[in-house]
C-alpha cells in the first residue's frame, strides 16, 4: 500500500510533465493549423499508429527481434572473450586493439561493406552485434579485473582451482559491471539494427522499422514517420527498462548501485 | 580438542631428522631463517630470523613498513621469500593455516553462513556436511543468530567476527592475523581481544598476530617480537608469562605496564632506525 503510494508520488511529476508537453504540442498544431506533413499533432500520430498497426507492429517486431538476437549473441561472445582475456595479459594486449577499432569505427560506415558480403538480414544482425559487443566486453573485463586483492589472497590460501575461483569469486564480483555493460549494449543493439536497416534499405514483408521511416520519408508521410519513431523509442525504453529491472533483481541484496541510501 | 591433538603430534613428530644441526629449534612449529623479501628494487624484509612455537601467541609489532605483514604473508605461503628459508617442522600446521586479513574481506554478495562455508566449499565439502562445522564456528564468534545476514548489514566488529569464524571453520593449527582489529574502535577492539583469548583458550591454536598497537600486543601475546623499520629485523623480543590471567585487571597490572613500557621503548628504537 505504502509502496504503491510512493510509486505514484514518484511517477506523478514526470507523467504530468509528459502529458503537458503533448497537450502543448497538440495545442500549437491546432492553433496555428500546421499541416500534418510539416508537423503532425500527437493525436494524428496516435491515429496513424492505430490505423497502420499491422504494418508498423510487424516491422517493429522484426527490428526488436534482430536487436535482441544481436544482444544475446554479444552477451555470450563479449563475456566469453572478456573471460579469455582475463586469463592472460598477453591475449588481452593482442585482442584489445581490434575490439577498440571495431568500437570507434562508426557502424553506419561498416554496414555498406557488410551488405556486400551478407544478405540484408544477416548484415543487420552483424551490425547490431558489433555495436553491442564492445560495452559488454570492456565492462566484463573491467569487472573481472577489479576483484578485491585480499579475496584473491584468500582463494590462494585455500588453493582454489581456477574454476572455483571463477564461479565463487570473479564472476559474482564482475556481475555489477557486466550488467552495466548489458544495459548500455541493449540500447546500442537497437541503434546498430536501425543503422544497418537504413543502410540496407530492404523493402518487403520482413522490413524493419527503420526502413518504414525511410519509406515514409520518400512519400512525405510524416505522421507515419513519427509513428514509427515513437515505436522505436518505446522499444528502446522497454529494453532499457527490462535490463534495469534485471540488474535490480540481481543486485538489490548486496550491491550499492541497486540500493537506496535510506534502505 | 582436535587442534590440541594436532599440536602434540607436531611436537612428537618433527619432520627434521634426528641429529640435525638445528636441534635447538626443533621444537618450533616453523622457523624463519634469514628470510628476505624484496619487491623489485624495494626491500620489505632483510634476513629475518624468528621461530613460532606450538601453542604460543606471537605478536609481530612494528612501525609501518617494518615488514610485519610481509612476514605473515610469507608464513601463509601467499608470497615466496627472495632469500633465506622458511623451515616447517610440522607439515600438518602448514596445511592448516587460517588467515584473518586487515579488512574483513567477506564476499559482499554472500550471507554470513556462505562466507564462513567458503573455505569448506573450496575444499569440496558439501553444504549439508559442512553445516554443523559452520554453525560451530559461528557459535564460537557469537554470530549464531545471524547466518542469513549480509556483510553490509553487519557492524565492523561483526564483520571481523565473521572473518574469524571463516578462518576457524577449517580448524587451523596456525592462525595468522594481520592487524585484524586496526580499523575498529577502541571498545570493540578490547572486546574482540577478550574474545580472541577465549577462543584461543578453547581451541589451543598457535596464533601469529601482527599489530602496530603496543597495548594490543601486550594484552594478547605470550611473546612480542618488535621489528625495525624498513624490514631491518628484530629490535627486541619480550616474553610475557603465559600463566598470567588476561582479563580487565591484567590491563591495569604492573606486568602489563612493564611489557608495554619495554615494547614502547623497542618501538621507539625501531622507528629511529635502530638495527638489531
Amino acid at each position: 500500500m505504502i509502496a504503491a503510494r510512493r510509486l505514484l508520488i514518484a511517477a506523478a511529476p514526470p507523467t504530468l510533465a509528459f502529458a503537458a508537453l503533448l497537450a502543448l504540442w497538440e495545442g500549437i498544431v491546432r492553433f496555428y493549423g500546421i499541416a500534418p506533413y510539416v508537423l503532425p499533432a500527437p493525436s494524428a500520430i496516435f491515429a496513424t499508429l492505430v490505423e497502420e498497426r499491422a504494418l508498423l507492429f510487424s516491422s517493429a517486431a522484426t527490428t526488436l527481434l534482430v536487436a535482441l538476437e544481436a544482444l544475446a549473441l554479444a552477451t555470450l561472445c563479449g563475456a566469453a572473450l572478456a573471460l579469455v582475456m582475463s586469463q592472460s595479459k598477453w591475449l588481452e594486449r593482442t585482442l584489445t586493439p581490434y575490439a577498440v577499432m571495431l568500437q570507434v569505427t562508426p557502424i553506419i560506415a561498416i554496414a555498406p561493406l557488410l551488405l556486400v558480403y551478407l544478405s540484408p538480414a544477416q548484415a543487420v544482425l552483424v551490425c547490431a552485434f558489433l555495436v553491442a559487443f564492445f560495452p559488454i566486453l570492456s565492462n566484463t573485463a573491467l569487472g573481472l579485473a577489479s576483484v578485491d586483492h585480499a579475496l584473491l589472497d584468500l582463494f590462494d590460501l585455500y588453493r582454489a582451482s581456477p574454476w572455483k575461483r571463477l564461479i565463487y569469486l570473479r564472476a559474482p564480483a564482475a556481475l555489477p559491471q557486466f550488467l552495466a555493460g548489458l544495459r548500455i549494449a541493449g540500447g546500442l543493439a537497437l541503434i546498430g539494427a536501425v543503422a544497418a536497416e537504413l543502410a540496407a534499405g530492404s523493402a518487403g514483408q520482413g522490413a524493419g522499422l527503420a526502413f518504414r521511416i525511410v519509406e515514409a520519408g520518400f512519400r512525405l508521410d510524416v505522421p507515419r514517420m513519427f509513428a514509427a519513431l515513437t515505436l522505436l523509442s518505446f522499444m528502446g525504453v522497454a529494453i532499457y527498462g527490462a535490463l534495469s529491472l534485471l540488474t535490480h533483481v540481481a543486485l538489490r541484496r548486496w550491491h550499492e548501485s541497486a540500493r537506496t541510501r535510506s534502505g | 580438542m582436535t587442534l590440541q591433538r594436532q599440536h602434540s603430534e607436531a611436537i612428537q613428530e618433527p619432520s627434521t631428522p634426528p641429529g640435525s644441526l638445528r636441534s635447538a629449534r626443533d621444537d618450533a612449529l616453523v622457523s624463519f631463517e634469514k628470510v628476505g623479501k624484496s619487491f623489485g628494487a624495494a626491500t620489505a624484509l632483510r634476513a629475518l630470523d624468528f621461530d613460532v612455537y606450538p601453542g604460543e601467541t606471537l605478536t609481530l609489532l612494528g612501525p609501518s613498513g617494518c615488514g610485519k605483514s610481509t612476514a605473515l604473508r610469507l608464513l601463509a605461503g601467499l608470497a615466496q621469500p627472495t632469500s633465506g628459508e622458511i623451515r616447517w617442522n610440522c607439515a600438518a600446521a602448514r596445511e592448516k593455516i587460517g588467515f584473518v586479513f586487515q579488512e574483513a574481506t567477506l564476499l559482499p554478495w554472500a550471507d554470513v553462513f556462505a562466507n564462513v562455508y567458503l573455505p569448506l566449499r573450496l575444499a569440496g565439502v558439501a553444504r549439508r556436511d559442512a553445516a554443523p562445522r559452520v554453525s560451530e564456528a559461528l557459535e564460537l564468534v557469537g554470530l549464531a543468530q545471524f547466518p542469513r545476514a549480509l556483510p553490509r548489514e553487519l557492524s565492523g566488529g561483526m564483520k571481523m567476527r565473521c572473518a574469524i569464524a571463516r578462518a576457524l571453520v577449517m580448524r587451523p593449527a596456525l592462525l595468522l592475523m594481520d592487524e585484524p582489529f586496526a580499523a575498529l574502535d577502541e571498545v570493540t577492539r578490547w572486546k574482540l581481544n577478550d574474545e580472541l583469548l577465549t577462543l584461543k583458550a578453547r581451541l589451543g591454536a598457535t596464533i601469529v598476530f601482527v599489530t602496530h598497537s603496543v597495548l594490543e600486543s601486550a594484552f594478547l601475546s605470550t611473546r612480542v617480537v618488535v621489528l625495525a623499520a624498513k624490514g631491518g629485523g628484530i629490535v627486541d623480543e619480550i616474553a610475557v608469562d603465559p600463566k598470567l590471567k588476561r582479563d580487565a585487571d591484567f590491563r591495569l597490572s604492573s606486568e602489563f605496564m612493564s611489557v608495554c613500557r619495554r615494547a614502547s621503548q623497542a618501538l621507539q628504537r625501531a622507528m629511529s632506525g635502530a638495527r638489531p
